[in-house]
């Protein structure tokens, strides 16, 4: 079995990651917390936090809040603001190449170049989520009927992928090729960004509130069933034509995070009864990682070796998972 | 205790406010965050505008209504409300409840459908219910102008006919059987300046299928308050001994309310039998909210079906239909099955023939 430390947050845990190879926790309560090694906490919104995501251009976490701050927290817990814009709730937030920056509120998407310049990005419906492609500054917003493409550094009109319905999160694949939305329905959707191509995801029986990107991008981990859902992407058409794989199925509970290993073939999974397992690919052989908890596990991140896997849930609780022991 | 429990009861109370500008909404609104009631509200606004108390809990969101994606036109959510609920209710034991302030120009039923049909949002929150601040001089002007005056009158459990002080007596009386001829079952209450005792606006349980309808014993037979003053509508069905509609000299078993004003277009259609047969009225009720739920703004029953010992309750909005058993049917209790439609275009004599049908006794018959 292997060995965890718990700790116990005041408040949901929004996102964990490592940052230098330590766990660190983003709590709605608005603060970050550095546990390991004598708890560090930074004050990163006193209004609490919305949303926090891991940087992985410039290392560090991005986090927004109630109180309209765009923040960064790099590893050695020196928290900068990004960007203040007033009143406003800052719903998502995402890391982009040559430390550029993007953040949404309301119908704006904002993208903070390395150089400084704010860009606003005015939308005729709310803008739920956005990303960065791996390569060049090119962003991504997921909207009411589809996504929008730009170009931050230019003035270029945004190019519209369209797909009826509300898209409320968004991921370039790895390899920049895919672009991916979840939607308000218990779906998800594609583009081929080169032709437009649409691949749709569909089936499950709820929403689809994490993801994760498999090693070399070959498959697209999802939650919102009771087994993980694994979309494969290493073909030219992505998934399309092809059945998932189906990993770590649960009779009476679903999979609410997932996280898959940063170098194998293996997912950890995390359910809505606190249980987490480790599931390889190519077998299915299943180990079981945490019995249970108190309440779904949110957010899951491996360690960049791959040994450590760090979790929070929505009740508070959190750990980190040696799975060497 | 158990999850279920838990969950039960961590689900946080939501209030709708609707009504048109200067209906008083933001009146009353500043005085739910200001009175000394000990409970902490969480408040989305349309805008901060003139709420007078700043409070960190006041959210502004711009209203966006998101169609559903299944083919179904009135499947419809509030895109902010999913947003602004699933960030308010992350954080445990920081509000009692939210009240959603809505502006005069919005629909009603996708910030109701948003409670039903967001599995997040159902989860960690109950609709309470949906208050309609009604301005009783510009009421006839609104309704001549404007369907969501009206849709926010017909969606509403509760109306608050406010500024009773600026019209006469007479006036008071046309709109108040106005606003009972579009919503039959809303409980009303005349205000002054948003002047209410607020355990009368918060709290209600109105879409909690074991609460609902159980407080009114006159349901369906003239549904006021019998706190307040009511006036009846020349058309009002008030009938307190539920046989026959004697003093309107006709027998039928469907009351179909028209308004005393012109320019409204809901109307009610109240339908009242003995015992029903379940499978007759499961297979009815589905296959009418699929076909005419656009048309359907809401219906409310309670049903006696026969052979079971228990009172079933049923309420929907558009094409979403619940029902659960309430509670044993009392000795002193008559078995009757009772069933109010609100919407557009309803067929009064349809539905009564339909719901007849269900009757339990036909098969017997048959």
């Amino acid at each position: 079995m292997p060995s965890i430390a718990a700790y116990e947050f005041p408040d949901f845990v929004e996102t964990a990651v490592f940052l230098k190879d330590q766990p660190v926790f983003a709590v709605a309560d608005g603060t970050v917390r550095f546990p390991a090694g004598g708890e560090r906490v930074v004050e990163a919104h006193p209004g609490g936090l919305l949303s926090a995501r891991y940087d992985p251009y410039g290392l560090r976490l991005l986090t927004g809040g109630e109180d309209g701050r765009v923040v960064s927290v790099d590893g050695g817990g020196a928290a900068r603001e990004i960007a203040s814009i007033g009143r406003k709730w800052i719903a998502s937030v995402a890391g982009g190449p040559k430390d550029t920056v993007g953040f949404a509120s309301g119908k704006t998407a904002y993208v903070r170049l390395g150089g400084g310049a704010l860009k606003e990005i005015r939308h005729e419906r709310t803008v739920e989520d956005i990303a960065f492609a791996p390569k060049g500054i090119r962003a991504a917003t997921a909207r009411y009927d589809g996504a929008s493409l730009f170009f931050p550094a230019t003035d270029a009109a945004p190019a519209a992928l369209e797909w009826k319905g509300a898209h409320l999160g968004i991921d370039f694949s790895p390899d920049g090729r895919f672009l991916i939305t979840v939607m308000q329905e218990n779906a998800l959707h594609g583009w081929r960004i080169d032709d437009g191509k649409h691949m749709k995801m569909t089936g499950y029986p709820a929403k689809v509130k994490d993801w994760s990107w498999s090693a070399k991008g070959k498959f697209l981990a999802t939650s919102g069933a009771p087994a993980a859902i694994l979309w494969p992407f290493s073909g030219k058409d992505g998934p399309m034509g092809k059945a998932p794989l189906e990993l770590g199925t649960r009779g009476d509970t679903m999979v609410t995070a997932v996280a898959c290993h940063p170098a194998e073939d293996m997912l950890a999974i995390g359910y809505g009864d606190g249980m987490i397992l480790a599931v390889r690919f190519a077998d299915s052989k299943e180990a079981l990682l945490r019995r249970g908890g108190a309440s779904p596990v949110r957010t899951m991140a491996w360690s960049g070796e791959g040994r450590l896997l760090a979790f929070g849930s929505e009740s508070g609780e959190a750990g980190v998972i040696d799975i060497a022991g | 205790m158990s999850d279920t429990a838990n969950q039960a009861d961590a689900q946080i109370p939501v209030t709708v406010l609707t009504g048109y500008l200067g209906s008083g909404k933001t009146t009353l609104l500043n005085r739910i965050l200001s009175e000394d009631h000990g409970r902490k509200y969480a408040v989305i606004v349309n805008e901060f505008g003139e709420i007078g108390i700043d409070n960190d809990l006041i959210v502004e969101s711009d209203e966006e209504i998101y169609e559903m994606n299944n083919g179904c036109v009135c499947c419809t959510v509030r895109g902010d409300l999913v947003r602004v609920v699933e960030g308010l209710t992350r954080r445990k034991g920081r509000f009692d409840a939210i009240i959603i302030e809505t502006t005069g120009l919005a629909d009603p039923v996708p910030v109701a459908q948003t409670f039903f049909m967001d599995e997040d949002v159902r989860a960690k929150t109950k609709l309470d219910a949906v208050v309609a601040l009604v301005d009783a001089k510009h009421l006839p002007l609104r309704l001549k102008d404007s369907r969501e005056a009206e849709d926010q009158i017909a969606f509403a459990d509760v109306v608050l006919l406010n500024k009773t002080d600026l019209v006469t007596p007479e006036q008071l009386a046309v709109v108040e059987a106005t606003v009972r001829a579009i919503n039959p079952t809303a409980v009303i209450h005349r205000t002054e300046r948003a002047g209410i005792d607020l355990k009368r606006v918060l709290g209600q349980g109105a879409f909690d299928l074991k609460r609902v309808l159980d407080d009114d014993p006159d349901f369906l037979t003239g549904a006021e308050d019998a706190h307040d003053d009511h006036a009846c509508g020349p058309d009002c069905d008030h009938d307190h001994h539920h046989h026959g509609h004697a003093h309107h000299g006709h027998d039928h078993h469907h009351h179909d309310a028209a308004s005393p004003l012109h320019d409204v277009t809901v109307k009610s259609v109240s339908l009242r039998g003995g015992e029903l047969d379940s499978e007759k009225f499961f297979s009815w009720i589905q296959a009418l909210t699929q076909e005419q739920g656009p048309n359907i703004l809401r219906l409310k029953g309670i049903i006696a079906f026969a052979g079971d010992p228990d009172r079933y309750v049923v309420q929907g909005v558009h094409m979403i239909v619940e029902g659960d058993h309430q509670r044993p049917w009392r000795d002193d209790e008559k078995h009757e099955s009772r069933l109010v439609f609100i919407g557009r275009e309803l067929d009064a004599e349809e539905l009564s023939a339909e719901f007849e049908a269900c009757a339990a006794r036909q098969r017997e018959n048959a």
